[in-house]
């Protein structure tokens, strides 16, 4: 009993973390057809950021690594993507690569491949016991901070001005613009937004791994994809949704497929995103972000 | 391949002046050092892979992410071929019975090579060629994954993650040369058949296309199948140049390189397919010395790794904010105009442009 309640625990915080990181992709997506798939890039500056100033007092970190990862996310999108906000998505999907490519490997020429140990937040590794479950202190930091980072989100969506702004633009860029939202403004805030949902996953992916290397932003980034895709690509419940959905899959697929199978989870996982695509090719929830206009 | 209509002669020659560039390149190399002489086999065969994806990117207009998964096909049957009997019990231990015992020569195993990641392409196409635009794309990328997975984990035939070797390393640049010519002349001659007609015109306009009857999937697949054929010839040549095979080596990088050197050139010809490589690889290789460390008298630049990459990865952004539509918009070599004037006067067609917008 208590080994299913674990197991649904683990598909909870790691479904969140998934969500986090699809909510990021499906932000940007929605608003410029863009799949950012730098955003795991920001994921890694993120964890470097925290290595070079864990020293400071735990406040000065997180204001410093916050200010590094979003300014990151806003640099990206001014230098690389705001030229090409006409292209076609091809283009920009090639343009995003190519970012990933650059700040990938400039963490490799400054830093070195070899990975380094991530030590901030290092006591949470110890456990605590919840109505008899042993729980490391992690995993319940990484579920509160995934609910504070979800709720907030969605407070800024449906509440405040500018979220509104966003989420018509998410709809159709277009018509937004005609209606009179200013196109800049509103890539430049959802790319902070994503900068910041990026340092969330960072902080907690990086003190789960408890090391950082310059590729280690590939794997959430993955993930995050499929669950946009899964979701729906444009629609932020549907990132949400995929998420959880495949943060699920994959706790389940560990804890279900024989030994021997285990290691070809992601051969499962993907096979999984390719029978939804054929059965769904815009998602659990489409939106007319994906349509392809005559 | 026979045309539907045969090509006027003006119609095949930038494929012409194409071949007679990259024979210039390998013979010119000769005069070179060893190790120029292995890049430009490293290049040769990357024009087999990057002209390989573009028989469907190119055509199709759907970005596949998925072609360096059939190199890895490529590359695994050749070594299960081509690894001496002798040799295998102590690579592959747990090889099935009949590939243990079986050894062909290079060139039927890189045929059987490359008809093995046509197959496998057939696979994924029949359900991956229903989808379109960027659900197209992530599916491709999914068959990448599930490829990757599978060859790194599937012990008994690969090896796991450690690396095949023992590999006959005949792949010299006149080999890798040859492929390049056959790949290129395959891609014009797909251009000028009924199919690769078809395939083209849904990618300009796919409503209009299918309302002329032109079934737009099975147009796809046939050119999925004809450019895994080639891209799985690619990684044939590679592990017989390398002579190893390590199942990481056909992920995400390398998806990277093919893909940017086909954006580079420009995704719309074959001109900008074989340039882009040739591009492409110059300046990688400007930047692997630039890596290993300048002097430049006053200031000396310590070698570094990575910054070749570094260089790719921003010298392809700037490439795509100034020419999106790549170094050659998507046209092919043109007929110079003496040649074409004279040609002309003889009542031979000129070709119109071959490009979209």
């Amino acid at each position: 009993m208590s080994a299913v309640l674990q197991h649904v625990v683990d598909m909870v915080s790691v479904g969140g973390l998934y969500a986090l990181m699809a909510l990021g992709i499906g932000l940007i997506f929605g608003i410029m057809r863009l799949i950012n798939f730098a955003h795991g890039e920001l994921i890694m500056v993120g964890g470097y950021a925290t290595w070079l100033v864990v020293d400071l007092p735990g406040v000065a970190v997180i204001v410093l690594t916050l200010a590094i990862v979003v300014l990151f996310a806003i640099g990206m999108e001014r230098i690389a993507f705001r030229p090409l906000r006409d292209a076609s998505p091809a283009t920009l999907l090639v343009a995003a690569f190519a970012v990933s490519y650059f700040l990938q490997n400039l963490a490799l020429v400054m830093f070195g491949g070899r990975p380094k140990p991530f030590t901030f937040a290092d006591t949470l590794i110890e456990q605590v016991t919840i109505a008899g479950l042993r729980i490391p202190q992690l995993q319940v930091m990484s579920l509160v901070l995934t609910v504070l980072t979800l709720v907030g989100l969605a407070v800024i969506l449906k509440r405040t001005n500018i979220g509104v702004q966003m989420r018509a633009a998410a709809q159709d860029f277009r018509m937004a613009r005609l209606a009179g939202i200013r196109a800049n403004r509103v890539i430049a805030l959802a790319f902070l937004i994503s900068g910041v949902l990026a340092w969330v996953v960072s902080v907690v992916y990086a003190a789960q791994i408890g090391q950082i290397s310059p590729t280690m932003g590939l794997q959430p980034v993955i993930v995050g994809f499929v669950a946009t895709v899964i979701g729906g690509l444009g629609s932020l419940s549907g990132a949400v949704i995929g998420g959880f959905l495949v943060g699920s899959l994959t706790v389940a697929l560990q804890a279900l497929l024989p030994g021997d199978l285990r290691e070809f989870r992601d051969a499962f996982l993907f096979t999984g995103l390719l029978l939804v695509l054929l059965v769904r090719p815009s998602g659990i929830i489409a939106t007319r972000a994906l349509k392809e206009r005559v | 391949m026979a045309g539907a209509r045969s090509p006027g002669i003006t119609a095949w020659w930038p494929a012409l002046a194409l071949v007679l560039l990259l024979v210039a390149i390998t013979v010119l190399v000769g005069l070179a050092s060893p190790s120029l002489q292995r890049v430009a086999t490293e290049m040769l065969i990357r024009v087999v892979i990057v002209v390989g994806a573009y028989i469907f990117i190119g055509n199709s207009g759907v970005l596949s992410f998925g072609h360096v998964g059939f190199m890895a096909v490529g590359a695994y049957v050749t070594a299960w071929l081509t690894i001496p009997v002798a040799q295998k019990p102590f690579i592959l231990p747990d090889l099935p019975q009949f590939l243990a015992l079986t050894e062909l020569p290079v060139f039927p195993a890189s045929l059987a090579a490359g008809a093995a990641a046509a197959l496998v392409a057939l696979f994924f196409g029949i359900p991956l060629m229903r989808l379109s635009g960027i659900a197209a794309s992530i599916g491709t990328f999914a068959m990448l994954v599930i490829i990757q997975s599978v060859f790194s984990h599937w012990d008994e035939m690969t090896g796991g993650a450690s690396s095949l070797f023992g590999l006959p390393t005949y792949t010299t640049r006149w080999v890798a040369l040859g492929w390049a010519i056959a790949t290129i002349v395959a891609a014009f001659a797909y251009q000028h058949t009924r199919s690769g007609f078809r395939l083209r015109s849904s990618r300009e306009d796919p409503v209009a296309a299918a309302s002329f009857g032109v079934s737009i999937t099975r147009e796809r697949l046939v050119a999925f199948v004809i450019s895994a054929f080639f891209v799985g010839i690619g990684g044939v040549l590679q592990a017989h140049f390398l002579g190893i095979v390590v199942a990481d080596s056909f992920f995400l990088a390398s998806t990277f390189l093919v893909i940017a050197m086909l954006v580079v050139g420009g995704i719309g010809s074959v001109s900008g397919a074989v340039i882009g490589v040739v591009v492409v690889t110059v300046l990688g290789e400007m930047l692997r010395r630039a890596e290993g460390g300048i002097d430049l008298g006053v200031v000396a630049l310590p070698a570094r790794p990575g910054l070749r990459e570094v260089g790719l990865a921003a010298a392809l952004l700037v490439i795509l904010i100034f020419r999106p539509r790549g170094l050659m918009g998507g046209v092919e070599i043109p007929v110079p105009s003496i040649l074409g004037r004279s040609l002309a006067r003889r009542g031979a067609r000129i070709p119109t442009s071959e490009s979209g917008k």
